[in-house]
């Protein structure tokens, strides 16, 4: 693109009326001031998080990552850790229901039933899914679960994996579509079936690509608040059981002390929620690490 | 991808592996429309008590209030907040989402592009929860000062003192506005991005050789054949606004409201579920299913459609 825009450029400045090339300064204005305006909120909320959460996640350190969380909220004091496993825990077992069943959806769309049109109306509903708000999935999983077993962190697991499912399908759809013909061809002529075919050589190939894709949707996941609400409840002490007992999880512990009045809990909301988006962002960047050495997996 | 050992003379345990295989796959592609027709039919029935209660006023009235006796849930203010807090984030999204498409595909140099992508996926990693404590504690106190001087010194002027006038609140329709602003437009920008992107170089190329400056390329070779994505792209940022929750009602407290009044507070939908649903039985808890159903109607009309724009323009490009 620089290549030909290089040209144009050496051609306005000699022979473009005042007006045309004033409207294309203005134009090149706006979408450089329009990076500029986006970096504002992301800058403040950094900062501000970073600087009100870090005195309170540091102060004893690492007591605010391994105490419970107190009972008498209106103290000032450390402890996230029951909230920090919570998240980890639920966001894990969510996973670990929707990559499997999210993969062996792309599966169908790609391997199966690919040209076909009722994967294209799967693949619509997919996308559509997608699209469904959080707070509807946690609605759901309220009537659907909660009504009868009571809240449960599973509940939240069942709930974050609803979101889950259709970003993996169509993340590992995609990496599927990069797999090189070439090789399916390859392990079909060496007289392998097709499902022999698909798990030993077309997912290996596009692992790297699903294994991002799944990471950027546990990153979403992970900071969801909405679906949690309703279904996990609340505890102050580490619940490593999924399946008994109310639990908790690092977003819902913000959105809890962000709304009381109390000074110590809005400090211990700020100190989460560095936490929280520390957490996001490291399998953030994991994921952008893999799909790094994916890209050039694929390129040799 | 070491031994394959499958011969060829196989004796028929392949080919049950091989239907077995298709079987879960389709199962778990089918799953999708389980889970999006379990929704819509569990949520409707949970909420049906609170429908049969107050029929269509449920969606036609204008008034909200649970704990009277009798109780009343009509629920046109909470629709009407859900609107206005989507409209003014696309309002402020839009052109900067367009802006950072363009500045990306148009005029970054390569390297340049791929970093503001990368932070423009960082604004869409930060949690929701996040940003609303952020707007809640920072950005409402801070902006309610700002919103007082617009008031005082558009006082006089006729549209625009129904639209700044009235007691000023830093959380108002507005912040809650600007903070789903933040959230729509890394999705804005990405989809744009997408449509951009498949525009074939030599079109450009075409324009700048007949003398146009870029921006003239633009308008003429690049804005028709992508006016479908750029109009698929806002209205997924759209529902994206839409379905916002935990921030809006971070922002917002539970005081639903129609108002010209955009400095006035207000509620959404989806936040009045998240404020209240922990503490509400019966029909005021299937009220609020309601509001769910409503909101996933909503959502689900806005998304399907957006998809098939897309969809169909795709198919026109390929043809």
């Amino acid at each position: 693109m620089s290549v030909l825009a290089a040209p144009a450029t050496s051609i306005r400045t000699k022979s473009v009326s005042r007006g045309r090339a004033t409207r294309d300064r203005l134009a090149s204005a706006w979408m450089i001031g329009s990076v500029f305006v986006a970096l504002v909120p992301l800058g403040f909320v950094v900062v501000h998080v970073v600087g009100k959460g870090w005195h309170t996640a540091m102060a004893g350190f690492p007591d605010f990552f391994t105490k419970p969380i107190p009972i008498i909220t209106t103290l000032p004091g450390p402890g996230m850790a029951p909230a920090i496993i919570g998240t980890l825990l639920i966001t894990g077992f969510a996973a670990l229901l929707a990559v499997p069943l999210g993969v062996m959806g792309a599966v169908y769309l790609h391997e199966y039933g690919s040209g076909s049109k009722f994967a294209a109306v799967l693949r619509f509903f997919a996308d559509v899914m997608s699209g469904v708000p959080s707070i509807v999935m946690g609605l759901f999983i309220f009537t659907i679960f909660t009504l009868r077993e009571g809240l449960l962190g599973v509940g939240g697991s069942l709930a974050l994996a609803c979101l889950m499912l259709p970003i993996v399908i169509r993340s590992t759809e995609e990496m599927l579509k990069l797999v090189a013909p070439e090789l399916r061809h390859a392990s079909l002529a060496l007289g392998c079936r097709q499902w022999r075919t698909i798990v030993s050589v077309v997912l290996p190939a596009a692992a790297p690509g699903i294994i991002s894709g799944a990471m950027l949707a546990i990153a979403r996941a992970a900071g969801e608040t909405a679906p949690l609400l309703f279904a996990i409840g609340l505890t102050s002490t580490t619940n490593t059981n999924l399946f008994h007992g109310t639990n908790t999880a690092l977003s819902y512990q913000i959105y809890a002390n962000a709304s009381s009045p109390f000074a110590a809990s809005q400090d211990r909301a700020w100190a989460s929620a560095l936490t929280l988006i520390a957490i996001v962002l490291l399998f953030t960047i994991l994921a952008r690490v893999v799909a790094s050495r994916f890209s050039k997996l694929a390129a040799t | 991808m070491t031994a394959l050992p499958v011969s060829l003379t196989g004796t028929g345990t392949g080919r049950r592996g091989d239907r077995a295989f298709r079987a879960v796959a389709l199962a778990s592609g089918l799953l999708v429309l389980v889970i999006l027709a379990l929704i819509a039919w569990t949520t409707t029935q949970k909420a049906s008590s609170a429908f049969s209660f107050e029929g269509l006023g449920f969606v036609t009235h204008n008034d909200w209030s649970p704990s009277t006796t009798p109780p009343h849930f009509g629920a046109l203010a909470l629709v009407f907040g859900t609107v206005i807090t989507s409209a003014i984030a696309l309002v402020f999204a839009v052109p900067v989402s367009f802006g950072i498409a363009l500045f990306i595909t148009e005029l970054a140099p390569d390297r340049v592009g791929r970093a503001v992508t990368y932070v423009v996926d960082l604004l869409a990693s930060i949690p929701s929860v996040v940003y609303g404590l952020w707007a809640a504690y920072t950005l409402a106190p801070n902006a309610q000062h700002f919103y007082e001087r617009i008031g005082t010194a558009t006082a006089s002027v006729p549209v625009l003192n129904a639209l700044f006038g009235g007691h000023a609140e830093g959380r108002s329709i507005m912040t809650a506005g600007l903070i789903l602003a933040v959230m729509a437009t890394p999705i804005i920008t990405a989809l744009t991005r997408e449509s951009l992107t498949t525009v074939p170089a030599s079109d450009r190329a075409g324009a700048l050789a007949l003398g146009a400056t870029r921006w003239e390329s633009l308008r003429v070779a690049v804005f028709p054949r992508v006016r479908s994505g750029m109009v698929a792209a806002v209205m997924l940022g759209l529902g994206r606004a839409m379905g916002e929750t935990i921030a809006v009602a971070l922002v917002m407290g539970g005081s639903p409201q129609i108002t010209s009044h955009l400095f006035n507070s207000g509620s959404t939908l989806a936040g009045i579920i998240a404020l209240n649903f922990g503490e509400a039985t019966g029909n005021h808890r299937a009220a609020l299913i309601g509001c769910g159903v409503l909101l996933f109607a909503l959502t689900i009309a806005v998304n399907a459609s957006a998809r098939a724009i897309v969809r169909r323009s795709d198919r026109r490009l390929t043809a």
